[in-house]
């Protein structure tokens, strides 16, 4: 049996069509209920929806086999994980934003307010830009405008919220999609089925 | 006698692999637990984590509780040429860990053969750590790689050190696709590229993949280190263990200090590696030794998450008795018991959590 985490919400919704037509369905999963955990005996596959920030936890700490998280919290986290396909769904990009007009002068701390403290420290070291973090867990576009910060650190997927709050992006750190994970311990002991898993899903990969 | 059920599975390891060690002659190596703060300064890339737990010395000495065994062996160890000095160790480490980001002690048991190294001597390393993964659980895996058949490769796609350092993540991660994207980033030929990214498909049972590296290995380097790969497979393929033995290139251990063979063993049922080891020539060479080394380290504190079955009581016999109980009635009772081979506890009310298969109340048998 193949533990599986996915991601919660669209994304999740988006990769478990992938698995399904791949040949791992799960019919269940569809119907709407609060269950969290689903079993396809005869496919030899069990789901379970977890929240998007935790799916590298489940996979690291072997609790799943193999599952799918966005780049940008493997960028973050750094686990101890293979990574063995990019989906190429769940597009979007790791941005530095702030006000459009924003001239960053270099004369004192960069205020930056994020949720991925460790991208943005990464980020400014390799520039040696000296920068005060402010750890945020939600809403970040309005930093910036009350003045908590002088950039925000975010995930961009359309740039409309952005807009809205007249920010824009600045500077773009890297391009972020979905990624197809595997715990190092089950690569070796499940080796066949998470290969065989690998390559099916790999042929629903859309590439642009 | 020692009762073997009582054992943690980590107590039975330290024994079994103290015994293992000796018959090959290993000896032990006992240290203090502290260790001047500046040998670690001067190696902090060779340790897992650069956060070390310190604190001054009566003298005002700065000094640091073990984060690593190796460096104190290396330390300690005498630089003769032609010689050999093999130690076999059992010691609490102090490190902070990578998921909790607090210290926490590990209990390590390892060992390293240090001086003048050969094929044979790497061979008995890598045969030992299969032996003691087999002495801990049926199912396991050894895997191996060669770090100079990596270090050709980079050598061969060229770039700076910081694409060289993307690339061998890469490969850690077994993360091709990344890879493909770094090397058009950095003007790698298709054909580079395709070499590169087929290296982290490679994975199996040791003759298959020596096959395939036949095609990789193309720079004297990299035959070089081919060549030993081969030889280590036809010592392996001697052994009982040759099946549970993979080559498997995602070992990238830091290549400022590991050099050829390195290894990592798993058990299944649990998640990470238990076992890391290989060849260290690179670190020696830092610590001003002319001299080889080779060694690995068993991770005793992981195998506590093998499923061991937990019993369902706490005690087999409660047996409860008051004040008015005769004491010698109650001494007599945890005799006849305990001579039974039931475990007893003597309580005189029942304890909210104990969990207990038969309740015996005496408390009636007066004085």
């Amino acid at each position: 049996m193949l533990n599986i985490a996915l991601p919660k919400g669209r994304l999740g919704d988006k990769v478990y069509d992938m698995f399904e037509a791949a040949g791992y369905e799960c019919p269940q999963i569809k119907e709407k209920t609060r269950k969290l955990i689903f079993e396809n005996e005869e496919k030899q596959v069990r789901y379970f929806w977890v929240k998007p920030s935790d799916v590298s936890i489940y996979v690291e700490r072997g609790a799943a086999d193999i599952g799918v998280v966005g780049k940008d919290i493997l960028i973050e986290y750094e686990p101890e994980i293979y990574e063995l396909a990019d989906l190429n769904v769940g597009k979007c990009r790791m941005c530095v934003a702030g006000p459009k007009d924003f001239r960053d002068s270099g004369e004192k701390k960069l205020k930056v307010a994020t949720k991925f403290t460790n991208t943005a420290r990464q980020y400014y070291a390799q520039s040696g830009r000296d920068i005060d973090i402010i750890k945020l867990n939600g809403s970040i576009e309005i930093a910036p405008i009350l003045g908590l910060s002088d950039v925000i650190v975010d995930l961009v997927e359309t740039g409309t919220t952005l807009k809205k709050n007249d920010l824009a992006v600045l500077e773009v750190i890297s391009s972020i999609s979905a990624r197809l994970i595997a715990n190092k311990a089950s690569f070796k002991f499940k080796n066949k089925e998470i290969e065989t898993v690998v390559s099916r899903i790999k042929e629903q990969i859309k590439i642009d | 006698m020692i009762d073997e059920k009582l054992l943690k599975n980590e107590e039975k390891a330290i024994f079994s692999l103290r015994s293992l060690y000796k018959k090959y002659g290993y000896m032990p190596f006992k240290m203090s637990k502290f260790e001047e703060y500046d040998l670690y300064v001067r190696n902090k890339d060779f340790l897992v984590s650069d956060r070390i737990i310190t604190f001054n010395d009566t003298n005002g000495k700065l000094l640091a509780l073990k984060p690593d065994v190796t460096l104190s062996v290396i330390k300690s160890g005498v630089d003769a040429p032609g010689c050999k000095q093999k130690v076999y160790y059992n010691e609490n480490i102090y490190r902070v860990s990578g998921s909790t980001h607090q210290y926490t002690e590990i209990m390590q048991a390892g060992l390293e053969c240090i001086g003048d190294i050969d094929l044979y001597d790497v061979f008995e390393a890598v045969h030992l750590a299969a032996q003691s993964l087999a002495m801990i659980a049926d199912e396991f895996v050894l895997e191996i790689s060669h770090l100079g058949i990596l270090s050709a490769l980079l050598e061969e796609a060229g770039g700076s050190d910081s694409f060289r350092k993307a690339v061998a993540q890469c490969i850690a991660e077994k993360n091709e696709h990344d890879l493909a994207r770094i090397c058009e980033e950095n003007g790698v030929s298709a054909e580079k590229t395709a070499k590169i990214c087929s290296f982290i498909g490679l994975y199996g049972d040791m003759k298959s993949v020596i096959e395939k590296l036949d095609k990789i290995c193309e720079t004297k380097c990299g035959r070089a280190a081919l060549s030993e790969l081969c030889e280590l497979q036809a010592l392996i393929e001697t052994t009982e263990y040759a099946d549970k033995v993979f080559l498997d290139f995602s070992i990238v251990n830091d290549m400022n200090y590991y050099n050829g063979i390195v290894f990592k063993g798993f058990i299944n049922g649990i998640y990470e590696g238990v076992l890391a080891g290989g060849r260290y020539d690179k670190l020696m060479e830092k610590m001003g030794r002319k001299s080889g080394a080779v060694g690995f380290a068993v991770y005793l504190d992981l195998l506590e998450t093998l499923g061991t079955e937990s019993s369902k009581y706490d005690v087999d016999v409660l047996l409860i008795y008051n004040e008015k109980t005769d004491v010698k009635v109650v001494a007599d009772k945890v005799r006849e018991l305990t001579e039974a081979g039931k475990s007893v506890s003597a309580q005189k009310t029942i304890p909210g959590k104990l969990r207990y298969r038969e309740l015996i109340n005496i408390e009636k048998e007066a004085r």
